[in-house]
C-alpha cells in the first residue's frame, strides 16, 4: 500500500512538481513522492538548488 | 536622507525599472511612460518611504501598479492570447528528458552561487536569456519573480488557468536554466 502511493517519479515529473512548488503548495502525496525521489537523486536535487538560486538571482535582478 | 540624495538614489534604480517594464510591456514608449510615473509617484510619496524595504523593493511595489493599470488600460487582442496558449504546450521540454522520464542532459554542478550573484556581469547573461524567452513567457515570469504577483493575481489578469499559468512558469524556468547553465556557468567552468 505505502510502496504504491510513494510509486516512483520520473526526474521529468521531479522536475515539474519542483518547479510548481515555486507557485503553489504542494499536497502531502506530491510532497511525499517527491522527497522520495530526492533522496536518491542527485540531478533533480541539483535542479532544485538552480531554481532556489534562479528566483534569488531574480530578486536581486539588476541591469 | 535629503531631496537630492534621494533624488539620485530613484535615478539609480531608473535603468532596472525600464528593463522590467520593457520585459513586461514590450512597448519601449509605454515603458517609458509607467516609470516616468513611478518615478513621480515616489518623489511625491517620499514621506511614505519608512526605510522598512530597500528603495529598489519599495519602487518595485509602485511599478508593479503602474503596470497593471496600464496593461488594463490596454485592448487585450486575441492574437496574443492565442499566443499564450501556445506557449503553454509543455511538449517542447520533451527533448530534455528521455522517454523514460530521465534528465537526457542532466543539470551541471553550479558551484557557489554567491559567487555569480556577485557579478555583473551574470546579470548581464541573465537578462539575455530572459530576452530569448518567448514574450508572453518572458512576461508571465517577470511578473511572478520580480514583480511577486500571485498565481490568482496573475491568472486573474491574463485571464488564463492555474494549470497554463504553472506550465508557463515551468517552461521559462527550465529555458532559463538551460540557457545560464551553457552561457554562464559552463562558459565559468572553462574558466
Amino acid at each position: 500500500m505505502l510502496h504504491r502511493l510513494t510509486h516512483v517519479i520520473s526526474c521529468k515529473e521531479a522536475s515539474r512538481l519542483l518547479s510548481e512548488s515555486q507557485d503553489r503548495p504542494l499536497g502531502w502525496l506530491e510532497r511525499l513522492r517527491l522527497r522520495a525521489h530526492l533522496a536518491l537523486c542527485d540531478m533533480c536535487t541539483r535542479f532544485a538548488a538552480h531554481l532556489r538560486m534562479m528566483r534569488e538571482a531574480m530578486q536581486r535582478y539588476r541591469v | 536622507m535629503d531631496a537630492a540624495a534621494f533624488v539620485a538614489e530613484l535615478d539609480s534604480h531608473r535603468r532596472y525599472l525600464l528593463r522590467v517594464a520593457q520585459l513586461q510591456l514590450r512597448d519601449g514608449e509605454l515603458a517609458e511612460d509607467v516609470v516616468q510615473e513611478t518615478l513621480l509617484a515616489a518623489l511625491k510619496a517620499r514621506e511614505g518611504f519608512t526605510g522598512k524595504s530597500t528603495v529598489k523593493t519599495w519602487l518595485t511595489g509602485i511599478l508593479k501598479h503602474k503596470i497593471v493599470d496600464a496593461i488594463r488600460a490596454r485592448q487585450r487582442a486575441p492574437v496574443a492570447m492565442a499566443s499564450l496558449d501556445e506557449e503553454a504546450d509543455v511538449e517542447d521540454f520533451e527533448p530534455l528528458f528521455k522517454e523514460n522520464g530521465a534528465w537526457a542532459a542532466p543539470p551541471a554542478e553550479w558551484g557557489d552561487p554567491e559567487d555569480a550573484l556577485s557579478r555583473r556581469e551574470f546579470f548581464e547573461v541573465m537578462d539575455m536569456c530572459l530576452e530569448k524567452l518567448p514574450p508572453n513567457t518572458a512576461r508571465v515570469f517577470i511578473m511572478r519573480e520580480v514583480m511577486d504577483l500571485t498565481t490568482e493575481e496573475i491568472c486573474k489578469e491574463l485571464r488564463i488557468t492555474a494549470n497554463n499559468l504553472w506550465v508557463i512558469l515551468y517552461r521559462a524556468r527550465m529555458a532559463l536554466r538551460l540557457c545560464l547553465e551553457q552561457n554562464w556557468f559552463a562558459a565559468a567552468a572553462r574558466g
